[in-house]
């Protein structure tokens, strides 16, 4: 169908800046992906060299720890069965990738959340982008991502990052903004400098709150990983998107369980982690 | 006690304005030229919060600023530590205009000169009592050991030692807010500003409180601002009173010049059922007493009754010490039997002392025969309570009530205590 008008170039327009980028910070691409390579590989690495039944018994201790038995139980139960199953690699694989991208999305969501609470001008700016990058779907982010990265996992890193940070960014603003303006003025009242109120008062108080803006982009990375798969990045995934493809259903659903324990694992354990601190202080 | 200097206004506010919203320069003009909070309003949508505030307040006196919920006290008070900035106007502490100084050094005169404490307490939920006290101490950068003294120390002061290292929200209000009150004399501030501080407790509690800030007022001599609604408050605690009203101060004086003299309607209808039983003293009501001195016979005594129509007379020694009562009909049987008044005096005359609140004296003045005496510590005779008078003082007659003269032309560098006096 012909529109009213001539069509807008927008999508070569798009085309020309990506190659311009890609050519331009040629260098910079190529570091990033040194690093996040590193960190994958390197997080694998140890994965693996732990033994099967050592790693159960850490994961579930640490279940027990931040979020008591039931949480536990659950685990032991769930990781035996990933290995029975024969999926224990590609979730060693999918870990790496997903504590990967939760690293970065911190380390970058973190900074940009504190800054948008303490300046307004920054928060106008950040909130209407991270409404265009939750709204964007999520394959969109895979074509700039294997220009930049090439393929392989850190395209799928990158991709997971865009698309989980915006939980971690909102509700640090949020988690800032909501300490109470009376504490904030007492702190005022003392002669407090910004970062003396910021890391003594806002952030202790906020930290619930961030905990389940982080707990957010984990589970939003996690979502994230038969899109990475896509651009070929390893993990279970890949073991699903495989099982799409050859129309395999059986194999596709155990792959999926696989993700499901996963997800539910790391859930009950950061979920409970943030309210349990909360508890004790409060 | 601190030794003040020279400069007797600690604090000085001079035509200070706050105005919320923008066009703040129209409204200002509109301030000048004498429109009100209502016209300013309705004409630029700005807020007056305080409007041209001057007024001084003297080192170590508690000066209480007093209006109804939105007469502008929290933003005056505000001022005058910066947490809000003045739109016009100069603050001076010790001098020094606050509102020029450049952030280091506000930083600066909040972490030494000024402290504050406020209505919700506003502590810091995720810090132990201890840390909460320490908070203003730790910001200075002072070592863990000297703070933790003085810490511990502060919360001595306000009856909290053994209460370090519970979380504010395992205390009861009174005990917060006696943590808030804490955290602010740990930093041994000259200055302390409380904002509505005793009024989200409950009545009892907040008895309570008044009464230990005194005693604590009573040994620091701070110079401190209290806000409050509550004009019982306000005079149980004031050495003087501002009155606020739509962001203008309408009356400053003691709690008594305010009482006696309400300067216009606003100040006498906030006043106007004030029980007055709490707040007048034996010393207001007080009548001149009719004394005859021991070494007299009693036939001088009735003839000083008959003359002066009284049906009793107050016996003293040379020094106005009293030494008894004595009734007409006494003095006449003394004279029959040829009795000294020595032997004849009634020793069980009533007696209240100076300060006695109308409250208390009510009691014993409805029952007495001879009239309740009033007697200062040395048991000096200083005047008789006459029932007429102190239920016309009780019923609002300023007739009835005795104006302290001492009251008016107080020095301005009265140290704390002679200001008390008069209350
Ligand atoms: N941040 C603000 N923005 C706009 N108006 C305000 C603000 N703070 C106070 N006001 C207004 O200023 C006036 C005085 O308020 P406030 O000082 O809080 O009174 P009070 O403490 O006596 O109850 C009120 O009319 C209030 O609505
Ligand atoms: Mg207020």
């Amino acid at each position: 169908m012909e529109g009213l008008l001539p069509k807008l170039p927008l999508g070569s327009w798009i085309d020309v800046f990506v190659d311009w980028l890609t050519i331009t910070f040629e260098f910079l691409f190529d570091g990033i992906t040194v690093v996040l390579e590193g960190i994958v590989e390197g997080l694998l690495a140890g994965f693996e060299f732990i033994p099967v039944i050592l790693m159960i018994i850490l994961i579930t201790a640490l279940a027990w720890w931040l979020a008591g038995k039931g949480v536990a139980l659950f685990t032991i139960i769930g990781l035996f069965l990933i290995d029975n199953l024969g999926y224990w690699d590609p979730m060693l694989q999918t870990l790496a990738l997903v504590l990967t991208a939760v690293f970065i999305t911190v380390l970058i969501g973190l900074p940009i959340g504190i800054w948008a609470s303490q300046k307004n001008g920054v928060k106008q700016v950040v909130t209407p982008l991270l409404d265009f990058m939750q709204t964007m779907p999520a394959f969109v982010y895979l074509i700039p991502a294997i220009f930049f990265f090439s393929i392989g996992v850190v395209p799928g890193v990158v991709a997971s990052v865009i698309f989980a940070v915006p939980p971690t960014i909102r509700l640090t603003i949020l988690g800032i903004q909501q300490v109470p303006a009376d504490i904030i003025e007492a702190t005022e009242s003392f002669g407090s400098t910004t970062s003396q109120r910021l890391i003594k008062v806002q952030l202790p108080l906020a930290m619930p709150t961030i905990m389940a803006g982080i707990n957010q982009s984990i589970m939003l990375a996690l979502s994230m990983v038969v899109i990475a798969s896509m651009v070929g990045a390893p993990g279970l995934g890949a073991e699903v998107y495989r099982a799409v493809t050859q129309i395999q259903i059986g194999k596709g659903f155990e792959a999926g369980i696989a993700i499901v324990v996963i997800a539910i694992i790391l859930d009950r354990i950061t979920q409970k982690a943030g309210s349990r601190k909360k508890g004790r202080k409060k | 006690m601190k030794k003040m200097n020279e400069e007797n206004s600690k604090i000085s506010v001079r035509n200070v304005t706050k105005v919320f919203g923008k066009n703040t320069k129209k409204a200002i003009q509109l301030l000048d030229n004498g429109a009100n909070k209502t016209d300013i309003l309705k004409q630029t949508g700005a807020t007056i919060g305080v409007s041209q505030a001057t007024f001084d307040i003297r080192a170590g006196e508690i000066f209480v600023i007093m209006g109804l919920s939105g007469s502008g006290k929290s933003t005056l008070v505000r001022t005058l530590n910066r947490l809000i900035d003045p739109t016009a106007g100069e603050v001076l502490i010790d001098g020094k205009d606050i509102t020029k100084m450049k952030k280091d050094e506000l930083r600066e005169v909040r972490r030494k000169k000024i402290s504050m404490v406020f209505q919700k307490f506003a502590l810091l939920p995720h810090r132990t009592v201890l840390e909460n006290v320490e908070y203003g101490l730790e910001i200075q950068g002072i070592g863990e050991v000297k703070r933790k003294e003085d810490a511990v120390r502060a919360l001595k002061l306000v009856g909290l030692a053994g209460y370090e290292n519970q979380y504010p929200s395992q205390l009861s209000g009174g005990m917060q807010q006696r943590v808030g009150l804490a955290r602010a004399l740990a930093n041994d501030t000259d200055i302390l500003l409380m904002d509505e501080a005793f009024s989200a407790l409950d009545p009892l509690i907040r008895k309570d409180m008044q009464d230990e800030l005194l005693e604590l007022q009573s040994s620091m001599a701070k110079t401190i601002v209290f806000i409050t609604h509550d004009l019982d408050e306000a005079l149980r605690i004031g050495d003087r009173i501002a009155l606020m009203k739509d962001g203008s101060i309408v009356q400053i004086g003691t709690p008594e010049e305010i009482l006696i003299n309400p300067s216009n309607q606003y100040v006498e209808r906030f006043v106007e059922d004030v029980d007055l039983s709490k707040i007048l003293t034996a010393n207001h009501v007080m009548k001149r007493a009719e004394t005859v001195q021991i070494d007299k016979g009693p036939r001088v005594a009735l003839e000083m009754m008959k003359k002066l129509g009284i049906s009793s007379i107050y016996i003293v020694d040379k020094k106005k010490t009293l030494l008894g009562g004595l009734t007409a009909a006494d003095a006449r049987e003394a004279i029959d039997t040829g009795k000294s008044l020595q032997d004849i005096l009634d020793q069980d005359v009533q007696t209240v002392t100076e300060d006695t609140l109308l409250t208390d004296l009510f009691e014993k003045v409805s029952q007495a025969i001879i009239p309740v005496a009033v007697i200062d510590e040395n048991h000096r005779l200083k005047g008789i309570l006459v029932r007429g008078a102190v239920i016309g003082a009780l019923a609002g007659n300023n007739e009835a009530i005795n104006i302290l003269q001492k009251n008016e032309n107080e020095p301005l560098n009265s140290a704390h205590t002679e200001h008390k006096e008069g209350q």
